[in-house]
């Protein structure tokens, strides 16, 4: 319960990327940037996935990147979130088709929750995470 | 017996410090946000980072040395609490103090440092060798200088006590605005902390646009949780030891209470004004700042303070 509680008011979210066109990505990180400023809700954007409490994933998955993305999840200490952050991470978007795509993330990890867009906004993220964090 | 165990675990060991350095650190995140026009965080978020990383899986990596990956946070911890334990009790009452405690502080405040360093090789992680090896060369560099500033004082006063150091300033005023030598060596000695607190300029270790988190890359849960705990005290008991060396000590009667804070603020939010305003150094630039300009500069403080300014 207490655990639950400490957890929903400091998230730390770590940053994946396979094969999005990068747009995603920057959406990402305007949601750092003092505009947005997801600090104030307590979410840090950590460089090690050991630290993470969820990971922010983007694109659709690549063969070259399979075996990282299972290894990232793994690494990850429990209790661990998915958050799919763009139409590539959710269905795999434009790219569905694509000769080197293995699929979106829910077909090679569990995800959480989906943020749909071409990119989404920074407050779709926002939104989202929010979302996540009220179902707890 | 009882009353040593309370004064290491409440009052003003671990419980005290801890409390105190999560709370300046959240100022330290809060005046970091309004520099750069944001609202920052709530001031309990240190706490709640502390109590969910409590929480969560301590992994082990396949291929660490596991005493020394599990130890090396606890022995930090121990050190600083040590260091502002015995920093509180010269304070509170400087008739305690015994010859040579300087020296023991100076060694304590390094185990933090040191426990970085066997923390990060023991990780078997390559950017945690690098940030190790980085840590390193930065305690070769920052320690010279600040052995030599803290003694400064101390060699004008004739003493090696912290004790005998807080009655002189009680009775003839502070070092800092009283003795020219004093200034140069606090001057030197705030920037070693600033390399000790690894703050930028000084977060080469760590620099986490380049190598992650360095020595931590491999930590999580309760081991990480105890590392981010020794930074939080580190930036609560290393202002304190200067103010006791070179600005008159903690006072705790009446009005004096408010002046001990009010000088310990300004120190902190000096480091922070240095931490948001500079760009981080490569590691041999610290080097060489630390070795060819620091290391200098604390020697004409020495000279100055021998020859009796
Ligand atoms: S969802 Fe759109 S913006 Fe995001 S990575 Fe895919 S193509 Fe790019």
């Amino acid at each position: 319960m207490n655990k639950l509680w400490a957890l929903k008011k400091s998230i730390w979210v770590y940053h994946v990327c396979s094969g999005s066109c990068n747009n995603c990505d920057i959406e990402i990180l305007d949601c750092l940037t003092p505009k947005f400023d997801l600090e104030r809700f307590g979410i840090l954007l950590v460089g090690s996935v050991r630290h993470a409490d969820v990971i922010l994933a983007t694109g659709s998955i690549t063969r070259k990147a399979l075996p990282r993305i299972k290894r990232v999840y793994e690494q990850m200490p429990k209790p661990k979130l998915v958050i799919a952050v763009g139409g590539c991470a959710c269905s795999g978007g434009i790219f569905k088709n694509g000769y080197n795509i293995v699929g979106p993330y829910d077909k090679i990890i569990p995800v959480t929750a989906y943020i749909p867009g071409c990119p989404p906004k920074p407050e779709a993220i926002i939104d989202g995470v929010v979302k996540v964090i009220n179902s707890l | 017996m009882a009353a040593n165990i309370f004064y290491f675990i409440v009052f003003p060991g671990f419980l005290f410090t801890a409390v105190v350095g999560l709370l300046v650190s959240w100022v330290d995140r809060k005046i970091t946000a309004r520099i750069q026009w944001r609202v920052g965080p709530p001031w309990y978020q240190n706490f709640v980072d502390f109590f969910k990383l409590l929480g969560k899986e301590t992994i082990v990596p396949r291929g660490a040395g596991r005493i020394g990956f599990l130890f090396a946070p606890l022995m930090g911890l121990i050190g600083v609490t040590l260091v502002s334990l015995i920093l509180w009790q010269m304070n509170l009452d400087p008739q305690r103090s015994f010859m040579g405690d300087v020296i023991v502080l100076i060694y304590l405040s390094i185990l933090p440092a040191l426990a970085i360093v066997i923390g990060g090789s023991s990780s078997a992680n390559p950017l945690g060798a690098i940030g190790t090896s980085r840590e390193m060369k930065l305690i070769l560099a920052d320690e010279l200088p600040f052995i030599m500033a803290i003694f400064t004082p101390l060699v004008k006063i004739g003493s090696l006590k912290v004790g005998s150091i807080i009655t002189y300033q009680l009775n003839h005023g502070m070092m800092f605005t009283h003795h020219l030598s004093s200034v140069i060596a606090l001057v030197v000695a705030f920037l070693c902390m600033q390399a000790k607190l690894t703050f930028v300029p000084f977060d080469i270790p760590e620099a986490e646009q380049e190598i992650m988190a360095g020595p931590y890359i491999e930590y999580s849960g309760p081991l990480l949780a105890l590392f981010k705990l020794t930074r939080a005290m580190m930036l609560f008991a290393m202002p304190v030891f200067l103010i006791t060396i070179f600005l008159g000590g903690m006072q705790f009667n009446g009005w004096a209470i408010i002046w001990s804070i009010i000088k310990y603020l300004v120190i902190l939010i000096l480091i922070i004004l240095i931490k948001n305003t500079n760009p981080r150094l490569r590691i041999d630039q610290a080097l060489k700042f630390f070795w060819l300009r620091m290391f200098p500069l604390s020697c004409i403080g020495f000279v100055l303070a021998l020859v009796g300014l």
